[in-house]
């Protein structure tokens, strides 16, 4: 079973934090197939937070196939993420690793690159909603 | 979608001039856990206090689970109240609250109150004078609770709480969410809080309604532009700016829209519910400068 927390400065909704937690201990092999997510109240009497959004999280794991909801039982763990992401990981961090040599010759320091990959990271994904 | 509270051109004045709260319409739907916020005098406690029927409106209607606050003891019965500072009887045993509580509440659910203040850890033979801010505070709450309410309207009930306590208050009322579904009215100044436990806002100040809706809605349709400095900004025709502000290089605005901004000379970043309280308390004030400045041109 996995513990959330709640980060209050982060800037992201609670909601996603919980998303992110749960998508995090997948990659990382701490959630497996089968396992139990906490039940809601579970969650609410931890953490102190509104009912609706972890409901909302765990709307959004079943959404994504992740998980799924057992009327009466809980929510459990339908797949995980590790290998099939894991695989590839090699070619994207080379390839990654070619951009990052051709970002330095161009003469961007470390947080001239940061900012522009976050930059180019934030309009792909508004371009991904719109 | 059923509503909890309903408010229709809803004033309240104090004595000849001092109005409290004006012109307030809303509708508050059920099965929300609802945040009220605003400065100091904004009316917030006013409107609760109007809620639950302890004060009359001066101008409007108001309506609470489809009845009138103050008409009859069954009203009374559905709706939970917890008054600033969570008051309590100092000469009465804890034990002696929940008699009284069983007493005075047709639907009290006496079981439950006992369980709750045992896991709270107080001795009911206490006397509610003798207990800690925290725990007076739990009583209250287990007083509003036990009358088994569809509504909970709560006036800055953790304001005076050291962080442990409230977030013990906080975890009483989310299990109670979770429980039985109630729907929460709860006003305070800790947006850190609110943005844990509540799923809907309501912006209050200088007695007005400034914004109320779905948190989620709301933060997905307010947006923080910064780019270089310009004094006549052309934005798409639902933007609206709610604060702008300026330094000798640099604008920086909080717009509501519903379409993306894709103009490539601003950066457009994601907004918390903390920027977004502060932008339309901030609105008001700046309101006011200008009308103060205005009078003042005036011969």
């Amino acid at each position: 079973m996995i513990e959330f927390r709640l980060d209050s400065t982060s800037g992201v909704s609670p909601y996603l934090q919980l998303v992110h937690q749960v998508r995090q201990a997948l990659r990382l092999g701490m959630l497996e197939e089968g396992d139990q997510l906490p039940t809601v109240k579970e969650v609410v009497a931890r953490l102190a937070i509104n009912p609706n959004t972890v409901l909302k999280a765990y709307r959004e794991l079943e959404h994504e196939g992740l998980a799924s909801a057992r009327p009466g039982v809980g929510t459990f763990i339908t797949r995980t993420l590790s290998d099939a992401s894991l695989a590839a990981h090699g070619p994207l961090r080379r390839e990654m690793g070619r951009w990052l040599v051709k970002a330095r010759q161009a003469g961007l320091d470390d947080e001239s690159i940061e900012a522009l990959f976050r930059d180019t990271f934030r309009s792909a994904s508004a371009e991904d909603v719109a | 979608m059923s509503v909890a509270v309903t408010t229709d051109g809803l004033g309240k004045r104090y004595g000849r001039r001092r109005w409290a709260l004006s012109d307030c319409s809303l509708e508050v739907p059920s099965g929300h856990v609802v945040g009220l916020v605003g400065p100091n005098g904004a009316g917030k406690t006013t409107l609760l206090n109007l809620a639950v029927g302890l004060l009359s409106a001066t101008t409007g209607t108001i309506s609470v689970l489809g009845g009138n606050p103050s008409d009859r003891p069954e009203q009374l019965a559905r709706v939970g109240f917890v008054a600033q500072d969570t008051p309590t009887y100092s000469h009465l045993s804890v034990a002696d609250h929940l008699h009284l509580g069983a007493r005075l509440n047709p639907g009290w659910d006496a079981h439950w109150a006992a369980k709750r203040i045992a896991e709270t850890g107080v001795d009911p033979t206490q006397k509610a004078g003798q207990l800690s801010g925290g725990q007076r505070a739990q009583l209250a709450l287990t007083l509003a609770l036990a009358k088994r309410p569809e509504l909970l309207l709560l006036d800055e009930p953790v304001a005076g709480l050291d962080p442990l306590a409230r977030r013990e208050f906080l975890q009483t009322l989310m299990i109670a969410v979770a429980d039985d579904g109630v729907t929460v009215v709860l006003s305070s100044h800790l947006v850190a809080d609110l943005e844990r436990v509540s799923d809907y806002l309501i912006v209050l100040a200088a007695a007005h309604v400034e914004l109320a809706g779905e948190v989620e809605h709301l933060l997905a349709t307010h947006r923080r532009l910064v780019g270089p400095r310009r004094d006549s900004v052309s934005l798409p025709g639902d933007c609206r700016v709610i604060d702008a502000s300026h330094t000798d290089r640099q604008t920086t605005l909080l717009v509501r829209t519903d379409t993306p901004i894709h103009d490539p000379a601003w950066i457009v970043e994601d907004i918390d519910l903390e920027d977004l309280v502060l932008a339309y308390m901030g609105q008001t004030s700046n309101v006011e400068r200008n009308r103060r400045s205005g009078l003042r041109v005036q011969p």
